[in-house]
């Protein structure tokens, strides 16, 4: 099988943890590929672990810093974005990548998902999307496609799948690319991307769950995706959207790149000295604080 | 002739209570007198009734009293919104042109508006007010023009001088009222006044949180837990504080975290509704053990409550706040200086103890202005507990008092790992009953040395010889105070709690065959059943309001007398 012969096809990066670490994630997991995609990545990127914090939320996608030896923020369920925020303004040295599902970002996290491309700070997001939720056990995602039977929704889902390119580019996200995890190669290269733009990138990763997902499989994503063509416009926001919503072919790599948008963190005047290093107040300021409502 | 003096101005939103008040409590500290003043107001913008009460006593009193001997109605409403605290004694100030005689023989006309257009335009008319006061107590008119012309400097000598005059006609007003009716204000003035400044709770909160090196916040504004944010947010580049407007309360601590991970000193400000959703991020600061402070300015609840009223209901809310088990501290500062003291005990504690710490305020607190002693004001060393990390660095190293070396990411050779998760040394998942255990133990091993630690309460009065003590926390402590003082029997002794939690052991010891009273703004006496769990004491008396409004100092005094003679 394709996803094995990659697998075995191991790169050594510093980003491996020591051999015979517990992975628990399932045979066959679309995250085995995308975790080796995001560890070469930021190995041909030169970035320094020392620097780098992986940030995650909770769910099967969100431990996926555990097994990338780096500074590691593994919080809540649906709060990686905060928490990615709050480190990056910080210490903006820090490279700040937070990993996590679809369910933990455009579910409970999904207001964060929103306000975070807003201000645009330079993170990079990669999102695991299954289209279901693997932790608990096979309920529907917010990218699940209406008509899929689970077994909370025995019915089918009733819901509107998210679309999380279309939300992104609504809302000018300044970097909206999707991958597949089944190509680790090209993934990687749109990662790299990614994680080298200076704003906030988004990368929507479509991945098999071997598990639950007995729709979107293999096979389906393989019948169904398509790269989008050497020449398209990346700067073409209108053109992307209509692209986003397309149906029948589900295009794969970067749709959109806007570098003109203002960073949050530079319009804050946030320096390149850390928080940890801030000076507290002397006596003499102090005074002069005080002395202001005499 | 008074010695001890409570006026009123009342009027709708936006009619410039404010700006009388803010002008006289300028003034009046000039000038060396103690002044007070705390504000009830509507949930709206415009419109409704609205009062501040202001205090000039010559014995610092900073606390709400029910009596007003003084009224200045700015609207139609204003007598029946405060009619249950208009006595016979009270004199009303208001415009007879405007709303007639409707208020009879205790109503002295004050033609503010005919002087306000005499300087130059109605506008001028609250300018016009804080004159008559300042005229009729004899306060020497330049400390007012001079703060007036400070005021508004920036907008132009014409503006200011205009000013000027609008104070004049009503300063001349008050001084030939004061001569017919005969008021004077006799409250002696120490010759050496020691400098002192003037501020509101939030202002004191903001100064502890600057020099407690605070420089991130992230939170989500609501009343009244968003002055220390406006706070911060005005001074960014000053004291290099990031500020971030978050999109919820959950975004506010979640980042407030990473931030703290991440090496920054971090709070939080909310109030009981926006702490609700805070819960979780309280939980993952007990289990990732990093420092957070978070503020909650009470307000009544439940839900929406009543938005803009004072309370102490969310003790309980503070104590108990996010699942699991975990160490956690809750200041209670009752004054200016211990609001100023507290934040800054709370950031260092937070540091030391890699715990959240709360700082229990509420509206009242946090919106009464008053004075305090410059000199007073002190600065706690700010104490920082980051090493840099080597690369055999572990973030949960266990330690005999449970506290693992705090790195943070980028400092040093190590990577600093930290799980929501269950974890071992290292921050990685485990489901290890065995280090389960440890971690367990370690996450509140600090809690004996949390205590230890905890600050005693301060003592009101002849505490040894009284058999009975009342205990306050929070806002209570000036009330409380002044309520022993009134009631001047020596069988009362007051206790106040500038921290809630946890409770020093010595306190057990105070409390031997004591009678124990503890009044508190809130419906079920959460901190008296606290006390009693904590020590295993009875407390003989729950003394509660849960009305929206701050205790009086005259309904402390009759609680206090009545169980005098029960």
């Amino acid at each position: 099988m394709h996803y094995i012969s990659q697998i075995m096809n191991k790169t050594v990066t510093p980003f491996d943890m020591p051999d015979g670490i517990d992975v628990a994630w399932c045979p066959g997991c679309g995250n085995h590929m995308l975790l080796k995609a995001v560890k070469s990545a930021l190995h041909e990127l030169g970035i320094d672990r020392k620097n780098l914090v992986m940030v995650s939320g909770i769910g099967q996608a969100a431990k996926s810093p555990q097994y990338i030896k780096a500074n590691m923020f593994n919080g809540l369920h649906g709060r990686s974005l905060p928490a990615a925020l709050g480190i990056k303004l910080a210490n903006r040295n820090l490279v700040v990548v937070v990993e996590s599902g679809d369910g933990d970002m455009y579910g409970e996290g999904g207001n964060h998902f929103l306000h975070a491309i807003r201000r645009n700070i330079d993170i990079t997001v990669i999102v695991h999307d299954n289209m279901v939720y693997g932790l608990t056990k096979g309920q529907a995602s917010p990218t699940s496609q209406r008509g899929m039977t689970t077994p909370l929704q025995e019915n089918g889902v009733m819901l509107e799948p998210f679309n999380p390119l279309a939300v992104a580019l609504a809302l000018n996200a300044p970097f909206v690319a999707r991958a597949y995890a089944g190509d680790v190669e090209r993934t990687k290269e749109i990662v790299k991307q990614a994680i080298a733009f200076k704003g906030f990138s988004i990368v929507d990763v479509f991945q098999p769950c071997v598990v639950f997902n007995k729709v979107n499989t293999y096979q389906w994503f393989k019948e169904r995706t398509v790269y989008l063509p050497e020449n398209h416009n990346v700067r073409d926001r209108t053109g992307a959207f209509g692209l986003a919503i397309q149906q029948d072919k589900l295009l794969l790599g970067v749709f959109y790149r806007n570098e003109q948008r203002e960073r949050y963190e530079d319009q804050m005047g946030i320096g390149t000295i850390p928080l940890y290093q801030s000076n507290p107040l002397d006596e003499e300021a102090f005074q002069k604080l005080v002395n202001n409502y005499l | 002739m008074y010695q001890d003096i409570s006026m009123v101005f009342s009027g709708a939103a936006g009619q410039g209570v404010q700006t009388i008040t803010g002008a006289l409590l300028h003034v009046l500290k000039k000038y060396g007198c103690n002044v007070f003043s705390c504000s009830e107001y509507m949930s709206r913008i415009r419109g409704g009734s609205n009062s501040t009460e202001i205090r000039i006593t010559e014995k610092k009193r900073d606390a709400y009293v029910r009596r007003i001997d003084m009224l200045f109605a700015l609207s139609h409403n204003v007598v029946e919104h405060l009619k249950d605290r208009i006595s016979s004694k009270t004199l009303i100030f208001a415009e007879k042109e405007k709303f007639g005689d409707q208020w009879g023989d205790s109503c002295i006309d004050t033609p503010l508006t005919k002087f306000a257009v005499e300087a130059g335009s109605a506008g001028f008319s609250n300018i016009v007010a804080a004159g008559v006061v300042l005229g009729m107590f004899g306060i020497p008119l330049e400390l007012f023009t001079a703060y007036l012309q400070v005021k508004f400097a920036a907008k132009g000598e014409e503006i200011a001088t205009k000013n000027c005059i609008a104070a004049k006609l009503g300063y001349s007003f008050g001084r030939d009222t004061a001569a017919t009716a005969n008021i004077s204000l006799q409250i002696s003035i120490p010759a050496a006044m020691p400098e002192r400044v003037l501020m509101d709770g939030s202002t004191a909160l903001g100064i502890g949180a600057v020099a407690a090196g605070c420089n991130f916040i992230s939170s989500y504004p609501m009343s009244p837990g968003t002055g220390l944010l406006t706070f911060l947010a005005n001074r960014t580049k000053e004291y290099g504080i990031v500020v971030d407007q978050a999109e919820d309360e959950i975004a506010a601590i979640n980042a407030g975290l990473g931030a703290s991970y991440a090496g920054a000193r971090a709070i939080v400000t909310t109030s009981g509704g926006g702490f609700d959703l805070m819960q979780e991020g309280v939980s993952l600061a007990g289990m990732i053990e990093t420092p957070i402070v978070i503020h909650i300015g009470q307000r009544p609840g439940p839900a929406t409550g009543l938005p803009t009223r004072t309370e102490q209901g969310d003790l309980n809310l503070a104590l108990h706040a996010g699942h699991g088990d975990f160490a956690r501290v809750i200041f209670s500062p009752g004054t200016l200086a211990e609001i100023i003291d507290t934040t800054q005990q709370a950031f260092n504690l937070a540091q030391r103890y890699q715990i959240p710490v709360f700082i229990l305020t509420d509206q009242y607190l946090l919106e009464s202005v008053s004075t305090i002693e410059a000199a007073s004001v002190k600065r706690r060393t700010v104490e920082t507990f980051l090493v840099k990390t080597t690369e055999t660095y572990q973030r949960y190293a266990f330690t005999d008092d449970g506290l693992s070396p705090r790195g943070v990411p980028g400092y040093g050779d190590g990577l600093v790992r930290v799980d929501s998760d269950e974890h071992d040394e290292n921050g990685l998942i485990t489901e290890s009953f065995d280090i389960r255990r440890r971690m367990v133990e370690k996450r509140l091993n600090r809690i004996r040395s949390l205590m230890e630690t905890a600050c005693m309460p301060t003592f009101i009065g002849s505490v040894d010889q009284a058999e009975t003590l009342v205990i306050s926390w929070g806002s209570n402590r000036w009330v409380l105070e002044e309520a022993l003082d009134v009631l001047g029997n020596r069988a009362f002794g007051g206790i106040h709690f500038s921290q809630v939690f946890p409770l020093n052991p010595v306190i057990n010891s105070l409390f031997e065959n004591k009678r124990l009273f503890v009044m508190e703004n809130n419906a079920t006496g959460q901190f008296a059943d606290l006390l009693s769990f904590e020590t295993g004491r009875r407390i003989s008396r729950k003394i509660l309001k849960a009305t929206g409004e701050p205790f009086t100092v005259e309904e402390v005094v009759d609680a206090l007398h009545q169980s005098d003679h029960e």
